[in-house]
């Protein structure tokens, strides 16, 4: 009875984790494997050393889909994070219907990717969207035809993610601000600080952690971004808007090259931990302060 | 008389074999939207008729991706279905990678070196033994017109690449837009290949295309050919981006547009349509010469169990059936791979199409098409479409994209 007592937790864990050891860790490692491999339309097991990682870094489609990843993760968690912040201040400051307004707001977030992708290439399509729509209206020359310009199509992905998350990331903030003590910011006003000092000094830091969050939250949300592309632009024009994630699948299930897509995934992978480390690292240590 | 030589030839089959079994087929495809889910009940009503248990396995999404992908996993799971819609160069490489059955005894029992293209013939080969049965044949470089549009401004349909761009230039004052084109890769690739074949001629497009030699891929002729591309994306309205073919279909269509150059599967939106062939529109082949052909098939692998083998032989039978090959074509649009089947009841383009597939055969310019999947495997098309598609998107010059090319196909061995 003792013994079941003290190993309760135990069991009731082991299956969980057998699953996550097999299907998360085991399959990590078989795609590690298959990297090293020159699989093609079915995986095969005899080593090769690192041809497809060659193959992967001499592939200009790949330096495309880098770089976009590169880019679209910046601009998207750096304007998300500015426009939820805004946002969530701007609904702080105890206004009539916050709600609703904060239901409109959020309201994004609800919508699949696939829906929001397909929502913005009709909008952003110069034949049918904001630029007909604009010429509509007498401005006969008014251009926006990102969308089928592969320099500018990057953006539009970036557009389109933006609206989609600022809403998330404006009710994260909101908590973040509601959870300030009120004490302290009476305090400040009584000794006559201005808002804009009171929200850089003291609200804004004390939401450090917040921070954290919605960075981790984004940056695995564009790092993952799939659906997004392949519903607003399908990669294109060209092959402008490739993600990490849309090569990987063009390899896999389109082109039967699973080698090039196992090592594509890996660099994912490490891209992914590059980022988490530092968090886990930063979370996890013990705190001198405690 | 069909149907009876059909049932003649399959009892002979079934008989042949050692014991009665019934024959099983579980037959994995991608044939879900309308004209072709009617050809495959087709199939499955004869296999039912000749006692046969069909288990239809329809994969749709994705342009047959989703079907490979589900083949892959039963395969890896030593349960690999009996029958599978496989074509062009993936058959070879299917069966290098885990066997397909030998269905040689049908195939030479029925003569189907007699009926098919050799060039076609050779696909459904592996190692020189029969491992795969044609259904049909799409011919890709097709042009297709808008008749109206074409008499109003005295527009003939071009048989050069010069004269297609002097009427482009010609619609474009005109202020039509000349070339309907949905932004796909594959749709930019469709082009490419057409071009290649024009410009270039058959011999230049089986050393470029089918052979990778390197020589033909950095060629004067190959700038040319992007050269041509690049002229020919002035011709494209500026809503292209992501569009669909049939849609692209639907400007000809509608008077939006005067051209598009895609495979005769753009027939069938035309006559779903009501159009007529030579009064609503017209079909030619792309200009230059040569015929680009997209060939579906089944592929059948290697399986132990009586009933099994026996689906597969009867399969393979009913397949190459000239009843099965009528009827299938007709609802599809395209034309039967088999060269001696009647052609009653087919229109003008799919007459032309026949003749010019029997012609071509004999001068040796009957090529498979790199855009789809019958040149090329995976990785190497792949490759090159994706530069193809680089090239036409951007501002990228001819030289480079020659260059680019070159290194893409190297890299993709």
């Amino acid at each position: 009875m003792e013994w079941l007592e003290r190993n309760v937790p135990k069991l009731v864990l082991a299956p969980s984790f057998a699953a996550i050891m097999i299907f998360v860790y085991g399959f990590i490692a078989w795609t590690a494997w298959i990297s090293f491999t020159r699989s093609r339309l079915m995986p095969r097991y005899e080593l090769d050393g690192v041809t497809q990682y060659q193959r992967l870094f001499d592939a200009p489609r790949w330096d495309v889909a880098m770089n976009n990843l590169f880019l679209f993760g910046g601009l998207f968690i750096v304007i998300s994070m500015v426009i939820g912040l805004m946002l969530a201040i701007f609904l702080d400051q105890k206004i009539r219907a916050e709600g609703v307004l904060r239901t409109i707001y959020l309201y994004p977030m609800a919508l699949s990717l696939i829906v929001t992708g397909t929502a913005w290439k009709w909008i952003l399509n110069p034949g049918l969207g904001i630029q007909e729509a604009v010429r509509g209206w007498g401005f006969e020359t008014f251009t926006f035809d990102w969308l089928i310009r592969p320099e500018m199509a990057i953006y539009t992905v970036v557009l389109a993610a933006v609206w989609q998350a600022s809403g998330f990331v404006m009710a994260l903030f909101l908590a973040g601000l509601r959870s300030v003590d009120t004490e302290i910011i009476r305090a400040a006003q009584v000794d006559g600080i201005p808002t804009h000092r009171i929200y850089s000094a003291i609200i804004i830091p004390t939401m450090a952690p917040i921070f954290l969050s919605a960075f981790i939250v984004l940056a695995h949300l564009a790092i993952k971004a799939f659906d997004l592309v392949i519903a607003l632009t399908g990669g294109g024009p060209g092959y402008a808007t490739d993600l990490p994630a849309t090569y990987m699948y063009a390899m896999a299930f389109s082109r039967g090259d699973l080698g090039q897509a196992a090592s594509s995934a890996m660099i994912m992978m490490m891209v992914i931990f590059a980022i988490v480390v530092p968090y886990l690292y930063s979370e996890l240590r013990p705190r001198r302060d405690q | 008389m069909n149907m009876k030589s059909v049932l003649a030839a399959s009892t002979a089959v079934m008989l042949a074999g050692p014991a009665l079994a019934e024959p099983t087929a579980e037959v994995l495809h991608w044939w879900t939207s309308g004209g072709e889910a009617k050809s495959v009940a087709v199939l499955q009503e004869q296999f039912a008729a000749e006692g046969g248990t069909w288990t239809d396995m329809p994969v749709a999404g994705g342009g047959g991706d989703a079907a490979m992908t589900a083949l892959r996993a039963r395969v890896l799971s030593g349960n690999a279905p009996t029958a599978v819609q496989l074509k062009g160069p993936a058959i070879q490489e299917w069966y290098e990678e885990v066997g397909l059955a030998d269905i040689g005894p049908v195939a030479e029992e029925n003569g189907w070196d007699d009926v098919l293209p050799a060039q076609i013939a050779e696909h459904m080969k592996c190692e020189g033994q029969w491992c795969a049965a044609p259904v049909n044949v799409h011919r890709v470089n097709w042009i297709w017109g808008n008749k109206q549009i074409l008499d109003e401004h005295g527009i003939e349909m071009p048989t050069t690449w010069d004269e297609f761009n002097a009427a482009a230039e010609k619609l474009q004052a005109a202020g039509v837009t000349p070339l309907a084109h949905g932004g796909q890769n594959w749709q930019d690739a469709t082009i490419f290949e057409t071009v290649v074949l024009g410009l270039g001629g058959p011999e230049f497009y089986q050393q470029a295309l089918v052979d990778l030699d390197t020589e033909a891929l950095t060629s004067d002729t190959m700038k040319s050919v992007f050269d041509e591309m690049r002229t020919i994306r002035g011709y494209v309205d500026d809503n292209f981006s992501g569009r669909d073919w049939n849609l692209a279909t639907a400007m000809v269509m509608n008077g939006e547009a005067a051209f598009q150059i895609m495979g005769d599967w753009a027939k069938g939106e035309f006559l779903a349509a009501g159009k007529e062939p030579g009064v609503d529109f017209v079909c030619a082949p792309t200009p230059g010469e040569g015929f680009l052909y997209n060939v579906d098939s089944f592929a059948f692998f290697e399986l132990d169990g009586e009933d099994k083998q026996q689906g597969q032989a009867l399969l393979a039978n009913l397949i190459m059936g000239p009843d099965f090959q009528q009827t299938f074509n007709l609802n599809k649009g395209s034309i039967p791979a088999r060269t001696d089947v009647a052609l009653d009841g087919f229109d003008d383009c799919a007459t032309q199409s026949n003749a010019d597939m029997t012609a071509d055969a004999e001068a040796g310019s009957l090529l498979p098409s790199y855009a789809h999947g019958m040149a090329l495997r995976g990785a190497p098309a792949g490759a090159i479409t994706d530069v193809v598609t680089a090239h036409f998107n951007s501002d990228m010059s001819s030289d480079d994209a020659v260059a680019q090319l070159a290194d893409a196909v190297a890299n993709s061995m």
